[in-house]
């Protein structure tokens, strides 16, 4: 049950049970503490009156005067006096109905009996306190004392609810204080538990979303603190950043194995239709060497061939042979790409930038590298908005050939993504469908990566071929 | 010769000098000095200072009244005498009647008489008798006062009771207001106490006597009288003597008498306090014998 309470509840709480508890217990000590004040003024205020008294009661004690002794001890107030002669007896009293002449204490009932207990039990002639919860009365006892010698016993009674009203002042006191510091102290623990526990509430609420929400929607900012929650939140957006990267990792791996099984597919297929193909390209040629040819003959050999040589040139579209025999790139030949694509960006009022930062050959193969730039090239201009702008770099990093294409273009859609690069996927009409195949075939047949991101209306393509294998 | 300015000065020196032997005459004769005791309740020093100016203007001379705590004090100064005239209890004048003068009895009542009443606590119902305090605490009000002393013990004696002994404990409470006071708030179990004292503080303070009990009261013996001394001379005690018999005839005397709650004072013979003078040769008869009671139990062992 309480463990379902909120911690920006709990915290407050405990905060405000602990000042309560702290109030309670230095209320208590303090009450504690001026209850044994007072009771220790009490014992020593009475041993003076009592001192003082038993002075001037030597002489009727002496003299057996009761009657002065009387006169002296009378209107104490709240206060009871009893004095006691040798045998213990009570020689006067100021209440005599109540403590009467010459009886015992014990004959007065238990509180009595046991004052005189004590009394007998006090072997030294010093005043003592007699005090017991169950009393009514608390007792102070002081020795009338003649030339050394113990005469009587004075005792004066107090009521023990003489106490109370001190005590009761001291309770009010405190207990005004203690409202007062609490009305302070528990707004600010409010306050306190609510900033102590707002980050955490926070960092639950975005964790509860993990799992029933896209990743890419959920965003935590850590907050800038050392403490315990300042790591948990950074350990979450760490988490989360890693949870992202593995999404990414298995759609990457999805997609390029769909694509790495429709080229393996595709290479099957071209190979399998090549060597039909091939005779029957070669029974034309046979039959124009050697058959009799009349017009009609001609225009279906005609026909036929047409159609057998666009089936190869579909197929060889499909298979990809990026390890032509060409030159080692060169600086030039990136060049040489602008200038085609040039004309058709002038034709849409393109702005095309074009960073070739190489400045000598590479030991990269010319012509695919070539057709991988053009395509690219072509694709974002084509891409692009009217009077947009196309950016294209080129670079060596890290033994690695870095080329770059962006454009202003419609963002392409995750979704879109995962099937950019199968052939025959037209993203605009007139296209073959076979450009980015064609590029993402040669990159992989160097071993490269390509990657795809679009994101606020620029849609990039980044190429990464490694320089050393294809050396 | 003698010229008349030598006569002048003669008859000035006669007159300074009968001025002051005159002056002399009436400092000699200045003081009365009258002993008051607790016989009636001379704690209200109003009354006190009314009386003195009244006797001071009825007798031209001064007048102080000295107090003292006990009946013996007051005795022996006027045995002495170091004052002229007391207003003393009845016990001490039968006992020095020979030396004192009966110069006047106050009327209580229409009579120069009183009574000793014995009371208890007002929560005490039970008590009818002196007997049933026995192993009680008594307060008497003083040993030299008939009805705070001797009418109780005499009672005692005549029950064949021996007083030393019959009560727990016996105290002097020195005046019959503290009696009063001493078994009012039950220090006492009981107390012998002085009838016309009673009776004028139930007027003054009823709150103090209701929480007494009136358990009987004694028969009547004569009012405590002034006395005088042979210190006085005769025409000053018989000058007294008129003052204070006419005090219930002069208007300011009459207030007086109000306040102290007598009719007046009336003059007196010995005779009045035969029946105190009867208990004391009782109670002395009885002491005697308890002690030779004593002596012949000491013997016989």
């Amino acid at each position: 049950m309480l463990g379902r309470i909120s911690l920006r509840y709990k915290i407050p709480i405990n905060l405000s049970l602990a000042i309560l508890l702290t109030a309670i217990v230095i209320g208590t000590v303090l009450i504690w503490r001026s209850y044994e004040e007072v009771r220790n003024d009490l014992f020593r205020s009475s041993v003076e009156l009592g001192t003082v008294l038993s002075r001037t009661l030597v002489a009727p004690l002496k003299h057996d005067d009761v009657w002065q002794a009387y006169q002296i001890l009378r209107s104490a107030g709240f206060r009871i006096y009893i004095v006691l002669d040798e045998q213990r007896r009570i020689f006067i009293s100021n209440d005599p109905t109540q403590y009467p002449m010459l009886s015992e204490l014990r004959t007065l009932g238990p509180e009595y009996s046991a004052l005189q207990a004590k009394i007998e039990n006090h072997a030294s002639l010093t005043p003592f306190l007699h005090e017991r919860a169950k009393d009514e009365r608390l007792y102070v006892v002081i020795p009338v004392i003649d030339d050394g010698i113990q005469i009587a016993n004075v005792i004066i009674g107090y009521p023990r609810t003489i106490y109370w009203p001190h005590l009761l002042n001291i309770a009010e006191r405190v207990g005004l204080t203690s409202l007062i510091v609490m009305l302070f102290l528990i707004p600010i623990g409010w306050w306190v538990g609510n900033r102590t526990v707002d980050p955490l509430v926070q960092l639950s609420q975005v964790m509860s979303r993990v799992g029933s929400e896209q990743l890419e929607d959920i965003n935590y900012k850590p907050l800038n603190r050392d403490d315990e929650i300042g790591q948990l939140g950074r350990s979450f957006d760490a988490m989360i950043g890693e949870l992202k990267e593995k999404q990414n990792l298995e759609g990457q791996v999805i997609v390029s194995e769909r694509l790495a099984a429709i080229g393996r597919l595709a290479a099957g297929i071209a190979h399998e239709i090549n060597n039909p193909l091939g005779g029957m390209m070669n029974a034309i040629n046979t039959y124009r060497r050697f058959g009799r040819s009349d017009r009609e003959t001609e225009s279906t050999m005609f026909l036929l061939e047409r159609g057998l040589k666009q089936i190869h040139e579909t197929v060889s579209a499909l298979l990809v042979e990026a390890r032509q025999e060409s030159h080692d790139l060169t600086p030039e030949d990136i060049e040489d790409v602008r200038l085609l694509v040039q004309s058709d960006a002038q034709k849409k009022g393109l702005q095309l930038v074009w960073n070739n930062k190489l400045d000598r050959p590479l030991s990269l193969p010319s012509t695919p590298v070539r057709q991988v730039l053009m395509n690219l090239s072509l694709n974002a201009v084509q891409a692009a908005e009217q009077a947009g702008q196309v950016t294209l770099s080129v670079a060596r990093i890290d033994g690695l050939l870095e080329i770059r294409v962006s454009n202003d273009g419609a963002t392409v859609s995750n979704e879109e993504i995962g099937h950019l690069f199968e052939p025959f996927v037209h993203n605009r009409p007139g296209g073959t469908g076979l450009g980015l195949w064609i590029t993402y075939q040669i990159v992989q047949q160097f071993g490269g990566d390509i990657f795809v991101h679009s994101e606020h209306g620029t849609t990039s393509f980044m190429v990464h071929l490694p320089l050393e294998l294809a050396a | 010769m003698v010229n008349s300015r030598q006569l002048l000065i003669l008859i000035l020196c006669l007159m300074l000098g009968l001025g002051s032997s005159v002056a002399m005459a009436r400092e000699q004769v200045a003081t009365l000095r009258i002993g008051l005791t607790p016989v009636f309740l001379d704690n209200k020093l109003s009354i006190l200072r009314i009386w003195q100016r009244y006797l001071e203007t009825r007798l031209q001379r001064r007048v102080e009244f000295v107090q003292r705590q006990t009946y013996r004090e007051i005795t022996d100064l006027l045995l002495a005498g170091d004052i002229n005239s007391a207003w003393i209890c009845g016990f001490p004048f039968v006992r020095y009647a020979n030396q004192f003068t009966l110069l006047a009895v106050p009327l209580y009542r229409g009579q120069p008489l009183y009574q000793s009443y014995l009371i208890v606590p007002a929560t005490d119902g039970s008590t009818r008798d002196i007997a049933d305090l026995q192993d009680k605490v008594f307060a008497y009000s003083d040993p030299d006062s008939n009805s705070g002393y001797l009418v109780p013990r005499v009672g005692l004696q005549r029950m064949g009771y021996d007083p030393d002994t019959f009560f727990a404990r016996t105290f002097f409470a020195w005046a019959h207001y503290d009696v009063v006071i001493a078994v009012a708030e039950g220090v006492a179990q009981g107390g012998a106490v002085d009838g016309y004292v009673w009776d004028t503080l139930r007027q003054l303070h009823p709150e103090i006597t209701q929480r007494t009990r009136i358990v009987n009261k004694s028969r009547k013996f004569g009012f405590p009288p002034l006395v005088v001394n042979k210190t006085l001379p005769d025409e000053d005690v018989r000058l007294l003597r008129h003052v204070m018999l006419r005090m219930k005839d002069e208007p300011d005397g009459v207030l007086l008498l109000r306040e102290l709650n007598l009719d007046g004072f009336v003059s007196a013979t010995p005779e009045l306090y035969e029946g105190i003078r009867e208990n004391v040769i009782y109670m002395k008869q009885a002491e005697l014998d308890v002690r030779q009671n004593q002596l012949t139990i000491q013997d016989t062992y």
